[in-house]
Formats: structure tokens, sequence, C-alpha cells
């Protein structure tokens, strides 16, 4: 096992230097001349040209990446011009932030979809599993950042139940309680649409799993039903809906960007969207590169718990 | 076994409803639901010129954040006093465009990609997915805000974007149906025919592929919508004064407190569009997927249904049998149609006794062994009438708890492939345990122990480290003889053997035989072995009955039936037996078809590719004539005429 876990996380290094590749391609591409645009276009040809070689833009495009690569290993993202501080600092402090919406989220849909899609199957065609097709389909269908906005009216403004936005009260805040009671709004709005997918599949996946010869034998067996279902089959269903949890990990993690937006949730999400109104480029390089090497790891752990579940893969 | 005389029989699929009328009623008025709103949306955003709207964009400071249903304002209007019926046809309009447009984009590019990666293969292949892989690498919406920040905000740049990441996705798909189609012979024919590459791929493939790439299409525009409204609602989409329906959300947030409805019916109008999207997708998909029209995803419950009607429940036979089965019928109702597996069947078996169930495959015979237990799926099987008697209690009458204790525990099974009919994920060990814990109250240790010495009794080597290893580490013989084990766990009374060695090659199937012979013996277990057969049956059985389409058509010790066959079918069946030493010997395959049995014939069934065939076989219900209460015969014209009489 040792083994296999090891040749995943080394399969996993090609992919993060795609990543960096992409980032840095995609960075390299802004049109027009960086030199110029930070100069402004009274600057002298000499003075865009010494700036050009203080940024190390007068090299080839191969070099500048490695450079660029070099400088990342050691920690530096550069620094952020609209914040005047080390990009990697700024992105690391708004990625906690981010992995507490994103990860409580990425608990409740597995754990929601889970129980809805096990209770849709077993109960297929009865009124639970109309009930919950229903929603499940309101869920994929609803805009996110209008869901937040509805709950902010309703449980904010008012039933006074939740605070409207933050992530903490700005006065003798600062502890758990705390933290719950601003994270419930916002992260049952995330949830809600991976719920859905996730409910859809695992209903699914139990339905093909009870019509298979090993689940007769469970039965002939004289095992109880409840064990037939929550044993028997939902192990077998869990090993094709794990994967899917970790490919919604990155739609959690993406939709945190509205949801960070609506609940002014201090985030990377909601700092990409600043950088990239303030063109504070350097900002959203560093934050989409860690968020990206976050979700390819946790990709990873989701083949891991796959492999554990299902021995066949080892 | 019971699948595949299930498949067997359901094969000439007629024009059959699907199962659950009612849910797929449901969910086809949903889909019709969704068309109408989808249609319905488009056409008034389409007619937003034509119709008798206030210009979008005029500002009237003085009529200011009015109210739904104001005079004149039937949604009310925004900040700036604008009519927000009218911004609201419009942004409709706008992101309907935008989001065909970004999938249209996708579609395009991502198909193109994926039919030259399926065709060309090789390293072209590898060098586009992989490349396809780094960017699928990226959380999805992280990506497209990558691409808005290098472009800079605006409409244009959030649509290709959007479109972008979605590239990758249609990529795949068409990738691995392009792989599949660039194997098959029309594709081999149109290049021995000289035609080019481009040719090929676009003459040729792209036509079977179309059909693909559209229903892609239409289950990811309600997503493009959703994610380029999502763009405009951050700001960096539409940008004022021209609008999309996120942008106008973006816009109303900021006075969500002081005037909600100028957020919320732009919100409204994406979930509704998006939905009904959602809708018609759900439905095409339902109607197009296979599973759902074959029924095949129907989740069958723990125990047969038992329907005997208003019919009469045959009393025991009263010969003292440890089971006895009595005019037992078991259907199918497949869409209207119904196929009765098994017509009225009756056998019984006594302590230590073997009885072979012989036939081929649809004949019934494993139905037959399914619903002693209740072991049939339902839907879409029933027990349609007759009655299984154990030691004299009605099975069908017995409750389920009463079911669940005999099962595994006084009547145990062995099924034909062990490699499905054990659990994947669960070790030898816990299944065997599993079994036992289930029928004795015994600590893990001593069912551990318990494990341990039924995998000896079935002549496992290593029984111990056995315990811990997983079915596919174990080999075909091995994984039967965990099964049979399993059987054992419990001093089972009756045997059901379905098919346990036609997975086996013929040596380990001779160990099998052996075994289960020796375990009858010292245990006086009886057993009802299933088999299409005869050379195992005249390894094992003492008597044996022949089915043919759900009957039984002959029975009787297995020496007479062997030796003597009466019925044309039981002889037929004996001369497909290979005899070693006997080289010369004819083979014959029988001619013909077994019936579906949703139509039988009147008469004998076995009429049509009966040899011996007279007129009045095909006419009335023909007895199962029996003498000396061992031997009986379903046959007017049986071989050795006289014999049964």
């Amino acid at each position: 096992m040792a083994a296999y876990i090891a040749k995943r996380l080394l399969a996993a290094i090609p992919v993060l230097f795609g990543l960096t590749i992409i980032v840095f391609l995609i960075m390299a591409m802004i049109p027009g001349d960086p030199a110029t645009a930070i100069l402004g276009s009274y600057a002298t040809p000499e003075n865009v040209a010494k700036l050009n070689k203080d940024l190390g833009l007068d090299k080839s495009l191969l070099e500048q990446y490695f450079i660029w690569l070099g400088n990342l290993f050691q920690g530096d993202l550069g620094r952020s011009y609209t914040l005047n501080r080390p990009v990697l600092d700024e992105v690391l402090e708004r990625f906690s932030a981010t992995l507490i919406l994103a990860g409580t989220s990425l608990v409740l849909c597995s754990i929601l979809g889970l129980l809805a899609g096990i209770v849709s199957a077993v109960r297929q065609y009865g009124w639970a599993d109309k009930i919950i097709t229903l929603l499940v389909l309101i869920g994929i269908s609803t805009p996110s950042f209008w869901l937040g906005l509805l709950l902010i009216l309703i449980f904010a403004v008012n039933l006074k139940l939740f605070p409207a936005s933050g992530m903490y009260a700005i006065y003798g805040g600062g502890d758990l309680p705390d933290l719950l009671y601003h994270l419930t709004l916002p992260a049952l709005t995330l949830s809600v649409v991976a719920t859905g997918v996730i409910a859809r599949l695992t209903r699914t996946a139990m339905l093909e799993v009870l019509r298979q010869d090993y689940i007769r034998t469970a039965r002939a067996k004289g095992l109880s039903e409840r064990k037939v279902i929550y044993k028997h089959a939902f192990k077998s269903a869990l090993v094709s809906v794990v994967p899917v949890i970790g490919i919604q990990a990155g739609f959690v993690i993406g939709g945190a960007v509205y949801i960070e937006t609506v609940f002014q949730w201090p985030g990377v999400g909601s700092m990409l969207v600043k950088a990239i109104s303030t063109r504070d480029l350097l900002l959203v390089q560093g934050g989409v590169l860690v968020v990206a090497a976050a979700y390819v790891l946790f990709n990873l752990l989701a083949d891991v718990v796959q492999t554990l579940l299902d021995p066949r893969l080892r | 076994m019971t699948d595949t005389a299930l498949t067997a029989q359901a094969k000439p699929k007629q024009k059959s409803s699907r199962p659950g009328t009612l849910a797929l009623l449901l969910n086809n008025t949903l889909a019709t639901t969704g068309l109408v709103l989808l249609v319905a949306i488009c056409l008034i955003a389409l007619a937003a010129p034509i119709l008798p709207l206030p210009d979008p964009d005029v500002t009237a400071p003085a009529n200011r954040l009015l109210p739904v249903f104001s005079e004149g304002h039937l949604l009310g209007t925004d900040h700036l006093g604008r009519d927000l019926l009218s911004r609201l046809i419009w942004g409709t309009q706008v992101s309907l465009a935008v989001g065909l447009s970004a999938t249209i984009i996708a579609a395009f590019f991502g198909s193109l990609l994926g039919l030259v990666a399926g065709y060309a293969g090789g390293r072209t292949d590898t060098l586009i997915m992989r490349g396809i892989d780094m960017v699928m690498a990226f959380p999805y919406i992280l990506l497209a805000l990558a691409i808005v920040a290098v472009l800079g905000p605006g409409l244009l740049n959030a649509l290709y974007a959007i479109a972008l990441v979605n590239i990758p996705f249609f990529a795949r798909n068409i990738r691995g149906i392009t792989l599949g189609l660039s194997r098959r012979e029309f594709v081999d024919a149109a290049r021995l025919s000289g035609k080019s590459p481009a040719q090929i791929l676009f003459i040729e493939i792209l036509p079977n592929v179309l059909p693909v790439i559209v229903i892609t299409m239409s289950t990811t525009v309600g997503w493009m919508i959703l994610e380029t409204a999502g763009l405009s609602f951050l700001g960096l989409g539409a940008q004022p004064p021209q609008a999309d329906l996120g942008s106008m959300l973006g816009e109303g947030r900021k006075i969500l407190f002081t005037a909600p409805h100028v957020s919320i019916v732009p919100g409204l109008m994406i979930f509704v569009l998006v939905m009904s999207i959602n809708l018609f997708g759900d439905g095409v998909r339902d109607i197009l997927d296979p599973r759902l029209r074959a029924g095949s995803l129907t989740r069958p419950v723990a125990r047969t249904a038992v329907e005997r009607g208003n019919s009469e429940v045959p009393p025991p036979s009263g010969q003292a049998a440890l089971l006895d089965v009595r005019e037992m019928r078991t259907e199918f109702q497949i869409g209207t149609s119904v196929y009765k597996a098994v017509g009225g069947v009756s056998l019984g078996l006594k302590d230590g006794e073997c009885l072979g169930l012989v036939g081929e495959s649809g004949s019934g015979k494993s139905v037959t062994a399914m619903s002693i237990m209740g072991l049939v799926p339902t839907p879409p099987g029933r027990i349609a009438g007759g009655a299984a008697y154990l030691e004299g209690e009605d099975l069908f009458a017995a409750s389920d708890k009463r079911i669940r204790k005999l099962r595994g525990g006084s009547v145990a099974y062995v099924f034909q492939d062990p490699l499905s009919t054990l659990h994947p994920l669960f070790t030898v060990g816990d299944q065997l345990k599993e079994a036992i814990t289930t029928h004795q109250p015994l600590s893990g240790k001593e069912a551990t122990a318990r494990a341990i010495e039924l995998l000896s009794l079935v002549r496992i080597p290593n029984a111990k480290e056995r315990l811990s290893a997983y079915p596919h580490e174990l080999s075909g013989g091995m994984r039967q003889r965990v099964c049979i084990a399993m059987a054992l766990a419990n001093d089972a009374r009756v045997l059901i053997a379905d098919e346990p060695t036609t997975a086996l090659d013929v040596t380990v199937q001779s160990q099998i035989l052996t075994l289960m012979n020796g375990l009858r013996r010292e245990r006086n277990a009886a057993i009802l072995f299933i088999t299409h057969d005869f050379g195992v049956v005249s390894a094992l059985c003492d008597r044996v009955a022949v089915m043919y389409a759900g009957r039984i058509v002959e029975t009787g010790t297995t020496e007479d039936v062997l030796n003597n066959p009466q019925h044309p079918y039981t002889a037929k069946l004996i001369e497909c037996v290979p005899v070693l030493g006997q080289p010369d010997r004819r083979l014959d395959a029988i001619a013909g078809r077994p019936p579906v049995v949703n139509n039988l014939p009147d008469g004998c069934a076995f009429a049509d590719r009966c040899p011996r065939v007279k007129p009045d076989c095909r006419t009335g219900e023909i007895e199962l004539v029996t003498s000396d209460g061992e031997r009986g015969v379903r046959c007017l014209h049986p071989l050795s005429e006289g014999a049964a009489a």
C-alpha cells in the first residue's frame, strides 16, 4: 500500500509541472508590453528597455520559465503591487479561509449526497425517491451566487439567524463557535450543486450494484436487508462515487469564487476577483497556482481512498 | 444463471413499455414541461425587438426602484429607473446567445481535437490527451478566471474563457467514440479505397459521432449559461451598459437590502432557464438510455413477490419429502408481456438424496431453484402459483424473517460463477464468517476457527492464510470451494447448486463433484443439482428431472432415464454428450431454439423441434404420465410405447 501511494505521488509530479507551464504560459500571453503598461505611454524607450531587462523580459520564453520556476521553488511568487506584500504570504493566508469553507462544503455534500442517493435507490420510484430526484434537479440548476443572496435575505435580513457576511465577528469574534456561525450559510450554499451531483451518481451506482450476483449471494446467506444495502451494496457503490467526490472538489473550490464574493469571505476566490479587476496579475497567478496544486493533491487522495476500498486496484 | 435465463427469454423483445410506468410518465411530463418552458423563453427572448417594451437602457431617475407590479413596470425598475421586465428579456437574449455560442465553440474545437486524437492514435493522441489532462487538472472555474484575467473583463472574453475550459470535456468524449469507430470495418474499407485521412474523418466518422456531439452539447449548454452568468455576476463578463442576466444580478446585489427584487428577478430567470434545459436533457437521456428502457436499473426487492391470487394452493404430496415443490409457477412481467419461466413444476427431495435438474439455457431450471427461497428478482419476477414445502412448511406463506432464517440456514445455495457471486471488496474470511455468524451466535474468534475448519473441509490448502485473501486472488476452483464452504456453514438440510461447475475446467469440475458427493454422504444433506450436462448427472445424481420451456418433461432414476429415455427431448439431450472411447458416435445438436415462454404454443412445447411430432401433439394439455411413482414422462408418443403407460 505504501508503495502504491508513493507511486501515485510520483505520478502527480508531472501533472504539477504541467500546471506551472500552463499558468506561466497564460500569463506570458498577456497582450501588449508589460513594461509599457507599467511605465505608461510617455516612457522613454531607454526606460522601457531597462525595465524589460529588470523583469527578465528580454530573455527567451524558456529561460523566463526556468527563472520563474526557480523562484517558485524558493517560495518567491513575486510581489503584489496592489497590496505591496509577497504574493505567497497573501495567497496562503487567503487559502486557509478557502480551505475551511470548501472543506466544510465538501464534507457536507458528501454526507448529504450519499445519504440522499441511497434513500433514493432503496425507495426507487417511491415518494422519497421522487422528492429527492426533484430536489436534486432543482439543486443542480440553481445559480449558487443567486441562492447565496436568497439565503442572506431570508436568514440574515429577515430572520436574523445568521450573519450576512464575513468569517469572524469584527468585535470579540475569532473562536470556533463564531466561525461556525459565520460558516453556516456560505458552506450550505456552496454544497448544494455538488450534493445534487453526488446524490444522482450514488443512486445510479446503488441501483447497478443491487443487481449484482454477489448481492443475491448476500441475500441467499440470510442477511438482513439492512446489511445487504448498507454493508454489501454501499461499499461497492462507494468505489464508484469516491472519484466523483474528488472531481466535485474542483467544482466546490471553483464555486467558492462566487460564494466568497457573495458572503465577503476572505478567501482566495474573492481575492482573485479583486486582483483581476485591479490587474494585479502576479496575485492572480499565485492564487490560481496554489489552488490548482491543492486540487491535484486532493484528487490524489481520492485515488488512494478508492484503492483502499477496492483491493482489485492494488 | 437467473440472468442468462432471463435474457434468453427476454431477447425477442417486443415494443415493451418500460417498468414503473407512473415514474417514467412523471419523468416524461417533466421533460415535456422543460421543453415547453425552454421554447417559450427562447421565443420571448427572440421576440424582444418586436414586443411593446420600453427601451431597456433608458434611465428615469424619478422612477428608480419601483417595486414589482408597479403601474407600467410589471417587474418594477432598477436603481436607474430602467424597466426590469424589458432588461430581463433583453438580458435573457444575451445570456442565451452567449451560452449557446460558448457551447458551439467548445463543441467545435473539442470535437475536432477528439476526432484527430482518436483517429490518429499514437504520438498525436498521447500529445493531445496529455495536454487535455493538464487543462483538466485545474478546477474549471479557476482556469476561466485566469483566462479572463489575461484577456481583461468583457462579455466576449468571458465567452471565450468558458468555451475554452469546456473543450477538454468534448475532446475526451469524442475521442473515446472515434477510437472505437476507427477500428471498424467501414473505416478500413474507406482507407483501402484510397481516401485521405481528412476524408475518412469527416465523411465516414463524423456523421457517426455527430449525435454524441449533439447530446453532449445539450447536457453542457445549461452549465455554460450558468458559468457565463457567473462571470458577469462577478463583474468580469458583460460591462455596462451591456447587460446579461448575470450582470443584472451583480448590479442588483449592491442594493440587495433595499430593493431585493432587482437581484431576485434575474436570478430566478437564470434558474428557470437552466432548469428547463436540464429537465429536457434528463428526459432525453432517460429515453435514450438502453438500461432504463430494458428496466435493468430497477432495484430488485429482498424477496420474490408471491401473487398466488385465487389459485388453489396445492397441498403437500404426502410422500414425506424434505423439500416438496408443488405445481410452482414463476413469471416475469416485462412490459406488457408475461414470460412464464416456470409453468407448474413439481419435484421432491428426500434426506441425503441428489436430484439433477437438467435442461438447456432458458428452460427455467435456475428460476425454479431461485423461486424456492424467493431469490428471483422482483420486479420483474413473481411467483404466480403453487407451493414449496420445507418439512411441511409453506415457504411462500412464511414471513420475511422466517425466510431469512432459512436462507443460508436450512437451505443453502451454490451459484454458477464464483467470481461474480462472491463480493469483490470483502475478504473470503469476512464473507465466510458473516455466513456463520448470521445463523450462529459465535464470537469473532470462534467464527474464525469455524471458517478455517470449513475451508479445510472443502480441501483448501493453507486455510488460515486464505481467510485474508480477496476473491480475485483465488483461482476459479478455489473460489467455488469457498462458495461451497459458505453453503455448508450452517449444516444446511438442502443444498441448491445452480450449475456450480459450469464455469470451471474439467479436472477442477470433477474435484468439486467428488467433494459435493462426499459431503452429501457425510452430512446426509439433500442436493438439488442444476446442470445442462448429463455427464455430471450420471456421476452424482440419484434421480433426474428434465426441464423444457418451464416444465418437467421427464423424470425418473438417473439410470432409468439415461439408459431408457422416453421423451424425444431427453433422448436428444443425451445424444449431445460425447462418450469417451466412442469416436464414431454422432454428436447431434438439437435443431432450432427453445420456444419463447411468453407465447407458448398449444400442446407440446417441443413439437416444433421434435423428429417424431404428430398432429395430436399440437393440441390440448399434455399431462406428465407417471408410472410406479418414480418414472414420469410428458409425451403422447414416447420413444418406447407402453413403457410409461
